[in-house]
């Protein structure tokens, strides 16, 4: 039987290229939940590349201060802007109730990185008019669109003939 | 922004995938990066790249931009989430079996192989004390009685050298991941062209870009692609999953998931190997993959007519082609080759040893030349050349056969091919060659 390569299966409804790429491109301000403050941990690297593509970053971690130079809030509902995308690295059962704090607050996307997969929370999220992306990286995604992955040998599925 | 990404076709992406347009010349080709640095543009950018926070150019030896081209085209068409190129098909295989395993790892390989990788993996075994248990891929239980607690991949050709046996790639993807370890697919015959073994559940494709990939004899290449679908935090791949002393403690598989293994293979494995391809080299795998489709569809027509014509010869006992009619793989074929099964296959004359060195001599427009997946037809003699020094029972037991002659059919007219192979055939048969 072939297999389809597309993601894990179901997961499809929230992985559109269509979507991802306009959250990529409208977004200003990413609130990362369970940033981490280690330099060896994928949310610190996520962190680290948004900011350095003209992000701003909003920190959400009960248990830090400061995390690449920004001010840490201990949940969502602290947060005193308005977010664009919620950008989750949490253990999926953790979703649903950042599913629900990230519609409270009126953010516009919400964004499960790889391997956070929560069907609730996505429900959640959707329900409340939130774009939702899950199993997928944000950085990656921006880097694929706009970015210099392809030096590295990586799929970015562009394909073009037009100069840009 | 509004219209719907397009899947765009196998041969759009043969041309284009991979590459743009320069934005800062405009040149339409890929440039040729010649380089061995690249110019930071701070002390910030230099440490990101270095940290791996940042996808930048760093070093040749590392990464390219001419060979990352290469890298994304190959993965793009293979169904990959990337690739790592390295100097050669050896070399590439080499790497990612020392990025894999460990020492008391044990791996299960097909017997029927090209003998470089046979020599190497025996080499490798000893040097890193890994175990091999060789598998008859023909037999539906051959893979399941080789795997053990310790295997940790599963490795075979998608069309075997010199055999032309067909790998049932599903089979052997649900042994693997039975035991929770990697079918790894030699798909240098078949190119992602005829056949895509990460669509049937291999988990990484592994290719002698030498061959078809570049496809005019040229270059000497290889490079993995990743399906980016194997879980390498199962417990059983720590070099992957745990931090690793190799890069300050990162943890590859958690950092940048389904790119761990590509990361470590680049900046852990290429990084220490050294085995990089050169970008003038990456630059002619483009132009190779550009044609890869029209050329393979020469490749298999010209193959099958002469595998045809051959078999109605006299002097000739056995045509070992995997896409004829009577041929124990035609429902592998079917099933997974539905385009064609490559133009590599080999042959039986009836006078052995000797005949197949009067064929060898007689023959004037083939190539008698040790290498496949040219636009040239080549031809080998496996008995008076690379298994000259084996006995008729160690032939045998190695699966070539005194009077066995490999051909890979190129390009040219089928007539003409047949016209040099029916002078080749009256020669070993000890008649009178016609002029």
């Amino acid at each position: 039987m072939r297999v389809t390569r597309l993601g894990r299966p179901g997961m499809n409804e929230f992985q559109d290229r269509r979507a991802i790429q306009e959250i990529v491109l409208k977004a200003r301000t990413v609130a990362i939940v369970g940033l981490s403050a280690s330099e060896l941990r994928a949310s610190n690297f996520v962190g680290y590349y948004l900011q350095r593509h003209g992000y701003r970053v909003v920190p959400v971690n009960p248990n830090e201060e400061h995390v690449l130079g920004e001010q840490v809030y201990p949940s969502l509902r602290d947060v005193p802007e308005h977010i664009d995308v919620v950008d989750v690295f949490r253990d999926p059962a953790a979703v649903p109730e950042i599913a629900r704090a990230a519609v409270a607050v009126g953010a516009d996307a919400l964004w499960l990185q790889f391997g956070v997969v929560s069907s609730e929370g996505a429900r959640i999220a959707q329900e409340g008019g939130l774009e939702v992306v899950m199993d997928r990286c944000l950085k990656v995604e921006h880097a694929k669109l706009l970015g210099r992955m392809h030096w590295l040998g990586f799929d970015t599925g562009v394909i073009a003939g037009a100069r840009s | 922004m509004d219209e719907e990404p397009r899947e765009f076709g196998f041969n759009t992406r043969s041309v284009h995938a991979g590459q743009r347009p320069d934005p800062y010349t405009g040149a339409s080709a890929t440039p040729i990066y010649q380089t061995a640095g690249f110019v930071f543009e701070d002390t910030e950018s230099a440490s990101a790249y270095f940290n791996l926070q940042e996808y930048g150019n760093v070093y040749s030896r590392i990464m390219n931009p001419t060979v990352g081209a290469f890298e994304e085209r190959l993965a793009n068409l293979e169904g990959g989430v990337g690739a790592v190129a390295f100097a050669s098909g050896l070399a590439a295989q080499a790497g990612l079996f020392f990025a894999l395993l460990e020492p008391g790892d044990r791996i299960a390989v097909a017997k029927a192989l090209y003998g470089g990788s046979t020599a190497q993996l025996n080499h490798l075994a000893r040097k890193l004390q890994i175990g091999v248990d060789w598998v008859d891929m023909d037999d539906p239980d051959g893979w399941r009685r080789a795997v053990t607690a310790d295997t940790k991949v599963l490795f075979a050709e998608t069309i075997a050298n010199p055999g032309g046996n067909v790998l049932d790639i599903g089979l052997a993807a649900a042994v693997a991941h039975e035991v929770g370890a990697p079918l790894v697919v030699d798909n240098t015959f078949a190119t992602p062209y005829l056949c895509r073994p990460l669509e049937w559940g291999a988990d990484l494709v592994i290719h002698s870009a030498t061959k078809f990939i570049a496809g005019n004899g040229t270059t000497i290449a290889g490079a993995v692609v990743d399906s980016g679908m194997f879980d390498w935090s199962n417990g059983r791949f720590p070099s992957i999953a745990e931090p690793s002393s190799a890069y300050h403690g990162l943890r590859f598989h958690e950092t940048f998931g389904v790119y761990g293994l590509l990361m470590k293979l680049r900046s852990e494995t290429l990084r220490d190997f050294g085995a990089v391809l050169a970008p003038f080299n990456a630059f002619l795998l483009l132009l190779g993959l550009e044609s890869l489709a029209v050329r393979m569809d020469r490749h298999v027509a010209n193959a099958l007519a002469v595998a045809e014509w051959l078999r109605g010869q006299a002097g000739v006992e056995a045509v070992r082609h995997p896409a004829l009619a009577d041929s124990p793989y035609r429902g592998l074929v079917d099933r997974y080759l539905p385009a064609g099964a490559g133009s590599v296959f080999s042959f039986d004359l009836e006078s052995g040893r000797e005949g197949g060195r009067r064929f060898i001599e007689a023959l004037s427009l083939w190539s008698h030349l040790a290498n496949v997946g040219d636009t040239k037809s080549l031809v080998i003699h496996p008995a008076s050349t690379t298994h000259r020094q084996l006995s008729d029972e160690e032939l045998a037991a190695s699966g070539v056969a005194s009077g066995t002659v490999r051909l890979s059919v190129g390009l040219e007219d089928v007539d003409d091919l047949v016209w040099d192979l029916e002078r080749g055939l009256c020669a070993s048969r000890g008649s009178a060659v016609p002029a």
